[in-house]
């Protein structure tokens, strides 16, 4: 069976009544003690989002707080180097703590504030989710805690060092591979125990199915934002463009894509490939996974015969995940997006030719983007637009950087 | 014709005390031993539910992890567990044996497959983590017409709504969970509350048998006593990862650890 994306309705609303997406994709697999406060998530974000005080409050705070709107840009240096289509960025990271993950934070602190709720629990890879919500915490006076694998701690410092700042308890999780996954599983784990008191915040478009509507429902600031500066730079929306974003738990794409979800632009999500040479990637759409359930929600998932979860690997924490957003496996499935990976030192040369030719420097995350711009470019005419989200600052990478590139420039 | 799990109910009602229900993981803390723990604990314990561990386990504490863990890294798969219910079914073809686990092992399974594998193997019931009412309907059916209980549970935040159907939808036994946590919690509900709220849901179908299950020790058990059934897990996990951590034989430790559980209900 063939899926497809219906038009006039928002991607994250297109889905059945058990909130699966193309019949396959999503749900709700969670345990019993969270039927219920998932429902009462479900029914408040309902009414919220077609509240206008509420909108108006988003606004104001993506506005004042967040930095609305971020910046787009020509990559002209790096046009010019690669000899073919026309490169822009749209520079997230501009944004109010380097990273498109503030969205999110922001919105679902607004959403605990309403509904009651003094405290805040979220999970973190790259210690961006981590950081923002940290923030949006300290900022609408939420005591907040952030579970992350320990060696995430110890590979994204900088973050780390943040989140204490913001007051933050931060609790380090040490069973698994110690990364993103086992965050979220301990993070969820945490709310089945405390959900009376506790608002959860999912950091990504995964696990069920409000926090995939909440996340992607908040990035979407970024093609709202997009679409009216691509209308003032080129008038129209350029006959062939390309809209690049990364691609680990799916939240910048999804918010990158979505006001062109009825447009003909084209959309690339590249996944990390992980260490040149390994077996161990966190690239399940490109690599062909088979559907499976994680943290709540059925995806392709990187897994083994039995339905264990495999572990991955790859030097960009935020991308180190072996789901992917229900969202994504629909956009793949119905052939609107098409996916594809990057290696790690893929990543790392497109960091080092960016941050070198222009004045923005994306962290490893969005690198994987920009490695997908740089290999498309030079087989484009000059009349083709790719703009990549820059969705993150490469500053918190520095020590992973120094390390593999023996110099860190920004 | 009445299931295995009915009828050990109704021994216990006969004798006046809640059936004793016991929880520890397929190939913890290696398949030979968690077979012998099967057959030395299903002296003294009514049903016996067994885990098929899973790696991203959402709903579990430390020590069920912790059993997890051990079981795949000793290399279980989903046909150990099977042999395993299978050995014990021999010796023991009356003691129903309940299979508990994530819904993505069945999944990949194949959920006919699967079903087809725990009749074969004599597996009585299922209770399955995060497939719960009404995403569960299907799979429920089929394990009906199989003859194959399908346990679900129910929590403390289970609407009164909500529990109404799903008692309906119910099979021969419901699980209540005694409080907001996963697995192998502390008690931070006094046993008075938790026993408020079960007859609370008790009272809408008095003939269903309802278990407690979460944060159930030596030291609470006696004290809920007037439950139809009682389950113990976490602890018993503990107990394995504290005999192995000291060199002492888990299979004998659990045995008389569940006895002494058994004398506190009688």
């Amino acid at each position: 069976m063939k899926l497809k994306i219906r038009k006039n309705l928002p991607l994250i609303d297109q889905h059945d009544k058990n909130f699966m997406y193309g019949g396959k994709f999503g749900g709700n697999f969670i345990p019993e003690t969270l039927k219920k406060p998932i429902d009462d998530l479900t029914k408040l974000f309902g009414k919220l989002r077609k509240n206008k005080n509420f909108l108006k409050e988003r606004d104001h705070y993506f506005e004042t707080y967040v930095g609305a709107p971020t910046p787009f840009i020509k990559l002209e240096n790096l046009t010019d180097h690669l000899g073919g289509a026309q490169i822009y960025a749209k520079v997230v990271s501009e944004a109010n703590g380097g990273a498109h993950k503030i969205y999110n934070a922001t919105v679902h602190c607004l959403i605990a504030k309403k509904a009651g709720k003094k405290y805040v629990v979220g999970d973190t890879g790259a210690g961006y989710a981590g950081k923002m919500l940290s923030m949006a915490a300290k900022k609408f006076g939420l005591k907040c805690k952030i579970f992350m694998g320990a060696k995430d701690i110890k590979r994204q410092r900088p973050n780390v060092e943040a989140m204490r700042k913001n007051g933050a308890e931060i609790i380090p999780v040490t069973t698994g591979s110690q990364t993103l996954v086992d965050a979220v599983s301990e993070c969820m784990r945490y709310w089945v125990s405390n959900c009376d008191t506790t608002h959860m915040c999912v950091g990504s478009t995964v696990g069920p199915n409000i926090f995939i509507k909440i996340c992607a429902w908040s990035t979407a600031q970024i093609s709202r934002e997009l679409m009216k500066q691509v209308k003032e730079e080129f008038g129209i929306i350029p006959e062939k463009l390309k809209l690049i974003n990364c691609v680990g738990g799916g939240s910048s794409a999804a918010g990158f894509w979505n006001e062109f979800m009825n447009t003909h632009a084209q959309f690339i999500g590249v996944e990390a490939g992980g260490p040149k040479n390994s077996k161990l990637h966190a690239a399940p759409l490109t690599n062909g996974s088979k559907i499976g359930i994680l943290h709540g929600a059925a995806q392709y998932v990187i897994q083994d015969k039995e339905g264990q979860i495999g572990s991955t690997d790859s030097i960009s924490a935020g991308l180190d995940y072996p789901g992917i957003s229900p969202l994504h496996c629909f956009l793949k499935d119905a052939k609107r997006a098409r996916y594809t990976s990057a290696s790690d030192e893929e990543a790392l040369y497109a960091y080092q030719l960016v941050s070198k030719l222009e004045n923005i420097s994306p962290s490893l995350e969005p690198s994987h983007a920009f490695a997908e711009a740089i290999k498309l470019a030079p087989k484009l005419k000059s009349s083709e637009v790719i703009i990549v989200n820059s969705c993150g600052d490469s500053l918190k990478d520095k020590d992973i950087i120094k390390q593999k590139l023996g110099s860190y420039i920004r | 014709m009445k299931s295995k799990i009915a009828l050990a109910f109704n021994n216990c009602k006969k004798e006046k005390r809640p059936a004793l229900i016991t929880y520890t993981v397929a190939g913890d803390n290696t398949k030979n031993n968690s077979l012998k723990i099967l057959n030395k604990i299903s002296k003294h314990a009514d049903i016996l539910e067994l885990g098929f561990p899973h790696n991203t386990p959402i709903a579990d504490g430390g020590q069920i992890q912790g059993s997890s863990h051990r079981a795949l890294k000793n290399g279980i798969k989903l046909k150990d567990v099977f042999q395993i219910v299978k050995k014990f079914k021999k010796n023991n073809p009356h003691k129903p044996i309940i299979l508990m686990g994530y819904f993505n092992l069945i999944y990949q399974n194949g959920e006919n497959n699967f079903l087809e594998s725990c009749k074969s193997s004599g597996v009585d019931g299922l209770i399955i983590v995060d497939l719960p009412y009404p995403e569960n309907k299907n799979f429920a059916n089929k394990c009906k017409k199989k003859s194959i209980n399908f346990i679900q549970l129910l929590s403390p935040t289970t609407s009164k709504d909500r529990i109404k159907k799903i008692i309906k939808n119910s099979h021969d036994m419901i699980y209540y969970i005694s409080m907001l946590s996963t697995t192998g919690g502390r008690l931070k509900v006094s046993p008075k509350k938790i026993l408020q709220n079960y007859n609370t849901i008790k009272r809408i179908n008095p003939k269903k048998n309802l278990v407690i299950g979460f944060g159930i020790t030596e030291k609470t058990i006696s004290s809920l006593k007037s439950a139809n059934g009682l389950v113990v897990g976490s602890m018993l996990c503990k107990i394995i990862t504290n005999s192995l951590k000291m060199g002492q034989n888990p299979v004998t430790k659990l045995d008389k650890v569940v006895y002494n559980l058994k004398k506190k209900i009688i």
